[in-house]
């Protein structure tokens, strides 16, 4: 059965308002995703009938608290088919779980002369910890160049680690720009047999692909809630659990201890040990709630919808005089979103002028900077697919687009 | 009423004052990262005045509006006219509503102005916070 858009659609409030009698056209879920009135719900009964603070306290609240917060954990760990729930770690975004293993893991286990190699295509928050970690600690930061489509260059790749300095790859699942899929159970292959830890930052593929933490046999992995329907405020890190034992606890404080005495504590197991203070525990109900919620449609259904439009962007961006898209025009070989530039029409105002007509696309740099200082453009404007997009969606572009830019065009 | 008005557009498309002066006073370059906006000012200054004003810039028509529209209003004043400049002259000029999101696309012109005159006079520069004022950001 084929994915109704239309009636997924209907279960998303927010999109049911108008903008200036405008329907609202939300093409930017690469950014966060909007939330389906069930998760909304989950996160309303959470706190109307069972608000307690997590694993401290006997009484009933408490325990149905706790209750409600494994359960999203096992839903995590579904979700990614990991093998423990203790390898799963709650923290409030995809940025503060790459932050955790460039602190916990690279502070202490990487030394000066080693070599982390980020792509080119990498989100700032991919990108800002490994250089973080050079000026602490003296670590090497290098690049995994793309070519003029946004495709991993393999050579480059496999020649950097072949220097054997490299000890952790930090690699994007799916471009937040170019929407292009680096080859990553290839790369992790590679990376292992040159001897390097692989971090996969999934903020973006969790929306858009199924993920297999065994399958991909990925060291870390991280994502945010917000990027697959469920609220903002929490993130997940996976990480094998040999190494997450052997790791220092990220934040002191509440829940991550066994012991503390005047002098001296001792953290406490996985997965609590990198869980320090009170959780996000309403934003796991919404989360596990969002991941319950995309178990009813099959991820071929999925993938068959938003190719089909993927495909129907690509043709109707295509008829626009002046309007360059970036990465592959092949909608086989992306996923997520399409990223374009328009001659002599600024990003910003293209956005101001469709957002005045209910039409949310995204502009500016979308935090990848070194990409689009690669492909030599300050910004570019992105559209994002998304389970409740529609043809209507798309095809409303093209005119509103056309119309944009004859305002604009100098 | 419309951002993209038509003095807006106008000044957008056919910007005033630009270009670049040889042998200036000062010159100062300021940019938007996050949007690519980029403002560079060069002013020839005698005995206080300015005597020549001319800017180069890339960006959104909003930013390059801004920029033309003052422009045109300095040039033969005092360089204490740029002291003076607010936010509320620069919303003045454009005559729209500016939301938010365009604060640091219609006020980069301020910015830039500020920050060449602290570098005229050797002062220490400006934080974005010191332009566009504390409010700007919850309005
Ligand atoms: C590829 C990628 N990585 C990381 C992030 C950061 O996600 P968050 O802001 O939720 O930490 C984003 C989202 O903007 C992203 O697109």
């Amino acid at each position: 059965m084929s994915l109704d858009s239309a009636s997924i659609r209907r279960q998303f409030p927010l999109l049911q308002q108008k903008i200036d009698d405008h329907p609202m056209m939300y093409l930017d879920a690469s950014a966060t995703s909007q939330k389906p009135q069930i998760v909304l719900d989950a996160m309303n009964d959470f706190y109307t009938t069972s608000n307690a603070n997590v694993h401290r306290g006997m009484h009933v609240l408490s325990e149905r608290a706790t209750t409600e917060y494994e359960k999203a954990r096992e839903s995590v760990r579904r979700f990614l088919n990991a093998s423990s729930t203790d390898e799963i770690i709650f923290t409030k975004s995809s940025t503060e779980s790459i932050n955790l293993v460039a602190r916990c893991y690279g502070e202490h286990f990487l030394k000066e002369g080693d070599a982390v190699l980020v792509s080119i295509l990498e989100h700032h928050s991919n990108i800002v910890p490994w250089l973080q970690l050079k000026e602490k600690k003296g670590i090497d930061v290098r690049w995994i160049e793309v070519d003029q489509q946004g495709q991993i260059r393999m050579d480059s790749f496999e020649s950097q680690l072949a220097e054997k300095k490299v000890k952790m790859v930090a690699i994007t699942g799916l471009s937040n720009v170019l929407g292009t899929l680096p080859p990553l159970k290839e790369m992790i292959a590679s990376a292992h047999k040159a001897g390097a830890l692989v971090i996969v930052d999934a903020a973006q593929l969790a929306a858009h692909a199924q993920i297999d933490v065994q399958d991909l046999d990925c060291d870390f992995l991280a994502f945010s809630g917000h990027k697959i329907y469920g609220p903002t405020g929490i993130g997940v890190l996976y990480g094998k659990k040999d190494l997450l034992g052997a790791m220092p606890p990220f934040l002191g404080g509440g829940m991550m201890i066994k012991e503390v005495t005047r002098g001296h504590f001792v953290a406490t197991d996985l997965p609590a040990k990198f869980e320090a203070g009170t959780p996000p525990i309403a934003e796991a109900v919404g989360l596990r709630t969002a991941i319950e919620w995309q178990k009813t449609f099959s991820w071929k259904d999925r993938q068959d919808h938003e190719r089909e439009m993927l495909a129907l962007a690509l043709s109707e961006l295509k008829k626009i005089e002046g309007l360059h898209i970036l990465g592959p025009k092949n909608p086989d070989q992306i996923l997520g979103c399409i990223s374009f530039v328009v001659d002599g029409v600024h990003p910003h105002d293209l956005t101001d002028i469709l957002g005045s007509q209910g039409i949310c696309l995204r502009a500016g740099h979308h935090c990848a900077q070194p990409l689009h200082d690669t492909l030599g453009i300050p910004a570019s404007t992105r559209l994002s697919i998304s389970l409740h997009t529609t043809k209507d969606d798309i095809l409303i572009l093209t005119p509103a687009i056309t119309k944009a830019i004859k305002i604009l065009k100098k | 009423m419309d951002l993209y008005a038509e003095n807006i557009l106008d000044h957008y498309k056919h910007p005033r004052m630009q270009g670049e002066l040889p042998d200036v006073t000062v010159q100062h370059e300021e940019k938007n990262i996050s949007c690519g906006d980029t403002i560079t000012v060069t002013m020839k200054v005698e005995n206080g005045t300015i005597s020549n004003l001319r800017w180069t810039g890339t960006g959104c028509a909003i930013s390059q509006a801004a920029m033309s529209m003052i422009a045109e209003e300095l040039e033969g004043k005092k360089t204490e006219a740029i002291d003076a400049l607010t936010t509320d002259d620069i919303r003045a000029l454009l005559h729209v509503p500016i939301g938010n999101r365009r604060v640091k696309c219609a006020l980069l012109c301020l910015h830039t102005l500020k920050n060449a005159l602290h570098t005229l006079r050797n002062e220490q520069m400006q934080s974005w916070t010191d332009t566009v004022g504390n409010e700007s950001n919850a309005s």
